[in-house]
């Protein structure tokens, strides 16, 4: 019963890691940058909802609309001044400019709502669920978050598979000039990929702060990593990738948990993952890529 | 072949060639800095916090140096440079520590102290560049990454010990079991202490110099130049034979060793060393790597210059308080826009083909 | 015995026959052409026998020496250099140093002996240099030497990728399209600088070329490819006549 208790927590952490790969493959398939700030949004989320929910007393619900919205906007705007100026620039270039917003995020942060760390009430009212004779508990959190995930991507897939933005987004990370020759308008693809991709990370940092109740203008920064690692490990660039990459990393970290070590957990995940990408060195779902000679 | 010899390099042949004169450049700035604070600092005109940054600068300097050798030089990104850093700052304290009554000779005893560090770190170095020769781009940089997480991590959660039996190693303190008489050296997340405190700015000057030498030498040798072919093009540098595994390796190694010996200058500056993610962590990969790209790739004096001034930034604006970091983050995204964005390229483009025709028009008049 | 032996050699790319047996012998000194239109496989051929790519079927010799599944450095120094179509320098290195790396494994000295500077150090590189700008003036590159790869016009960028191939002391020399994107005048004098460099380094020169003058002018013998497949093979004046061939070229 532990080992499936452990399982289930895991695909739960897995899923809210999935939601911010999901952030990170997408812009990396778009714009070719590894946005670092990503993290920090996922911290300006769930600080919108701690604001909207604890603050002001508004339902949760009301305050996660509050904060997708609102980060809808932060990534277009970041989007717009930070990255849209470098299109041309190396991608070094670009990264080191996503560390700047990361700080710059962080900081921010850190002036509004000082660095204390906050409790975060539950956006989740669904209480737990005890099965098999009161030997399983799963708690409302676990649930939601489940099936939150499961609704988000069944439909980004849809979105991106089936209709013409989706379409466009993937002609555009195929190959932005042909997809500008096309007719496709390239700026507004990759912001919607931006806009999108932080709207996820809002809901997310809901469900990651529902989950695990500290809030700090650091929280984003370790998950960031994490589901960085877990679009590396699914492949950058890929969707369903992401998705995998996302929930098996979670659950490697929970059993490892679990089983093995609280403390070198995290040590276990990048071990896991640099074996991965020895063996398969473009992630589980990624491209061969071959240098045209 | 008997054409004619008048070959640009015979006729410099008398002179400097721009590479050595570029160095001299390099050398005479640093020391010109280091007689500078030195004298500050021995007159007693520098404010105590100004002092205890000197030495944390070298340190900087040195890591940036070091990283520029992997990302400017070689091209690859890296982004577990403090793992390095880390390695050689506690195997560089474990040492000190456990020869503190044994070599009593301070300089002999820090000399060693680098040398084990450099030659863990240079290991460590090996190791991670191994999985480099498989992987590319952002795959390298996240492997690198994790590595540098990793070795934080592990260092975190070890606790190593000596009694009359000899080391004792363990996840935690109880599994230790050290006799009565023991003492812990590594004490899991409580880290080392006790290093002694043998940092100088004398001492992080000659590193900077010894990195500075043996960086610009390697440069400009038969090695440096067929690491900068690899890095210019691979598949061209394969076609005229340049080993590419073997110099990615080696410069994986030197570059390792190197942040090694900047993690004994940090460790010996400090009475207790811990592993957090500000210091040894990718925040601290990250910051340095900024360091590199402000710089310059593959500008060892950029780089110099950039560790430099950004380490003392947040120092100097300290007055600014809780704003300081927030103004650091708006230098960094305004420099990389104005260096690197389409717009201010053009605009520079243009100014420079106006001054250029300015300047010829002169010269006609 | 031949100096190039190659046997069946093929690939093929996800179902796709990209070089099919082919088959070649080169004699030493021979100047060697090899054309066929788009797509033909040419610059296959040549990433095969440099080993950037590994033959699914066939090997090859060099010198009697078997060089199949070898790495591109190894077949370099066994004594395979080549150009590229797409101009592949050193492009942030100077011109005379885009020569030195050539030189690698000709004039060697250790890391450790490049840091500090030991003798070694100061002999080898006077030597290189001196060797470099011999090089660089059959080129007509020495004025360059000090420019960086980048910065130099499109001719001499190709003239600049020979000079560093033969640098390393080949016994085949591989050019890929030398004379694209040159001027009549230019590929006239690059025709003579070819026919110099192979009795003076006593090269064998395997050419690959869009540029009929170019070819009628150098090569004794050619292969056509058409489809990865060897068309025609001969003596030049020959094979330019074959029907096949013209049809291959100018279509029905």
């Amino acid at each position: 019963m532990k080992f499936l208790s452990q399982l289930i927590s895991g695909i739960s952490l897995g899923s809210i890691y999935s939601l911010i790969a999901l952030g990170y493959t997408m812009v990396y398939g778009i714009a070719k940058m590894l946005n670092f700030a990503h993290g920090d949004v996922i911290m300006i989320g769930a600080f919108v909802v701690y604001t909207a929910c604890v603050t002001a007393g508004l339902p949760a619900v009301v305050g996660v609309l509050i904060a997708i919205v609102f980060c809808t906007l932060l990534g277009v705007t970041i989007e717009r001044f930070a990255y849209k100026p470098l299109r041309q620039a190396t991608s070094l270039a670009v990264l080191i400019t996503a560390i700047g917003v990361s700080y710059l995020l962080q900081n921010l942060a850190l002036l509004i709502f000082g660095s204390d760390t906050k409790q975060f009430s539950s956006v989740v009212s669904l209480s737990a669920v005890t099965l098999a004779d009161g030997q399983l508990t799963i708690s409302g959190e676990t649930i939601v978050t489940i099936i939150v995930s499961v609704i988000i991507m069944v439909s980004l897939y849809l979105f991106v598979n089936k209709t013409k933005p989706g379409k466009a987004m993937q002609a555009v990370s195929e190959d932005k000039g042909a997809a500008q020759l096309m007719g496709i308008n390239v700026n507004g693809t990759i912001a919607l990929t931006f806009a999108i991709g932080s709207g996820l990370a809002a809901i997310a940092g809901a469900l990651l702060c529902s989950a695990y109740p500290a809030l700090s203008p650091y929280t984003g920064a370790m998950p960031g990593i994490k589901a960085f690692v877990a679009a590396v490990f699914g492949g950058i660039g890929s969707i369903p990738g992401a998705m995998i990459g996302g929930i098996v990393l979670g659950i490697i970290e929970n059993l490892s948990k679990g089983y093995i070590s609280s403390q070198l957990s995290d040590a276990i995940v990048f071990a896991v993952l640099i074996i991965v990408l020895l063996v398969k060195p473009t992630g589980i779902m990624g491209k061969k890529i071959n240098e045209k000679v | 072949m008997d054409r004619k010899n008048n070959s640009p390099l015979e006729k410099k042949s008398s002179s400097l060639r721009p590479t050595t004169k570029k160095n001299l450049i390099t050398y005479a700035m640093v020391i010109f800095f280091f007689v500078l604070f030195q004298t500050l600092s021995a007159t007693g005109n520098l404010k105590h916090a100004h002092k205890a940054l000197l030495v944390p600068v070298c340190t900087s300097i040195i890591m940036a140096i070091s990283l520029n050798l992997v990302v400017g030089v070689l091209g690859e990104l890296s982004l577990g440079h403090a793992g390095f850093m880390c390695i050689g700052a506690f195997c560089g304290s474990f040492f000190s520590v456990l020869m503190k009554d044994v070599i009593t000779t301070t300089w002999i005893r820090l000399t060693l102290a680098f040398i084990v560090a450099a030659v863990a770190a240079a290991v460590a170095g090996i190791l991670i560049g191994i999985p480099v020769l498989r992987l590319k781009g952002d795959y390298l940089a996240i492997v690198t990454l994790a590595f540098g997480e990793i070795i934080k991590t592990v260092v975190n959660t070890l606790y190593i010990g000596k009694d009359a039996n000899g080391f004792h190693i363990a996840m935690s303190t109880a599994n230790l079991g050290l006799e009565p008489d023991g003492k812990i050296i590594l004490n899991g997340p409580q880290g080392i202490s006790g290093t002694p405190k043998n940092s100088t700015f004398v001492i992080g000057f000659i590193l900077v110099m010894i990195t500075l030498f043996i960086v610009t030498n390697l440069m400009d040798s038969r090695t440096g130049r067929a690491i900068m072919s690899i890095r210019d093009n691979r598949i061209a540098a394969e076609s005229v034979g340049i080993d590419i595994t073997k110099y990615k390796l080696l410069v994986f190694t030197i570059s390792a060793a190197i942040a090694g010996c900047a993690g004994v200058l940090y460790s010996h500056n400090l009475s207790s060393l811990t592993a957090t993610t500000n210091n040894f962590g990718y925040n601290m990969s990250i910051m340095i790597l900024v360091y590199v790209v402000l710089g310059g790739l593959g500008n060892i004096r950029g780089s110099i210059i950039a560790a430099t001034v950004l380490y003392a930034l947040p120092e100097l604006l300290r007055g600014l308080k809780d704003y300081r970091m927030l103004i650091y983050a708006i230098i960094l995204i305004v420099m990389m826009i104005v260096n690197n964005g389409s717009y201010f390229v053009q605009l520079r483009e243009r100014l420079s083909i106006k001054l250029k025709s300015g300047k010829n028009k002169k010269e006609v008049a | 015995m031949a100096l190039l032996e190659v046997k069946n050699l093929g690939i093929t790319f996800g179902g796709l026959h990209a070089v099919d047996n082919f088959n070649l012998t080169l004699e030493k000194g021979d100047l060697y052409g090899l054309i066929g239109p788009n797509g033909a496989g040419k610059t296959t051929v040549f990433n095969l026998l440099t080993g950037v790519y590994k033959p699914t079927t066939g090997t090859f010799y060099l010198d009697g020496h078997e060089l199949k599944g070898k790495k591109p450095a190894e077949i370099n120094k066994a004594g395979i250099a080549r150009t590229f179509q797409n101009i592949r320098l050193f492009k942030n290195l100077s011109v005379l140093d885009n020569v030195k790396v050539g030189l690698h494994n000709e004039m060697k000295y250790s890391t450790f002996e490049g840091i500090f500077r030991l003798p070694r150090y100061f002999s080898t590189e006077k030597k290189m240099n001196a060797r470099a700008m011999e090089l660089l003036d059959v080129f007509d590159l020495s004025e360059n030497a000090d420019t960086l790869a980048s910065n130099l016009p499109y001719g001499k960028q190709r003239k600049l990728e020979i000079a560093r191939a033969i640098a390393t002391q080949p016994k085949l020399l591989l050019l890929d399209e030398p004379a694209a994107g040159m001027n009549p005048n230019e590929t006239k004098e690059l025709m003579e600088t070819i026919h110099f460099v192979r009795d003076n380094f006593e090269l064998t020169v395997l050419v690959i070329e869009h540029d009929m003058n170019l070819v009628a002018g150098i090569c004794e013998q050619i292969t056509v490819l058409n489809f990865g497949t060897e068309l025609a093979k001969g003596k030049t004046e020959d094979v330019l006549k074959n029907p096949e061939v013209i049809k291959a070229y100018l279509g029905e």
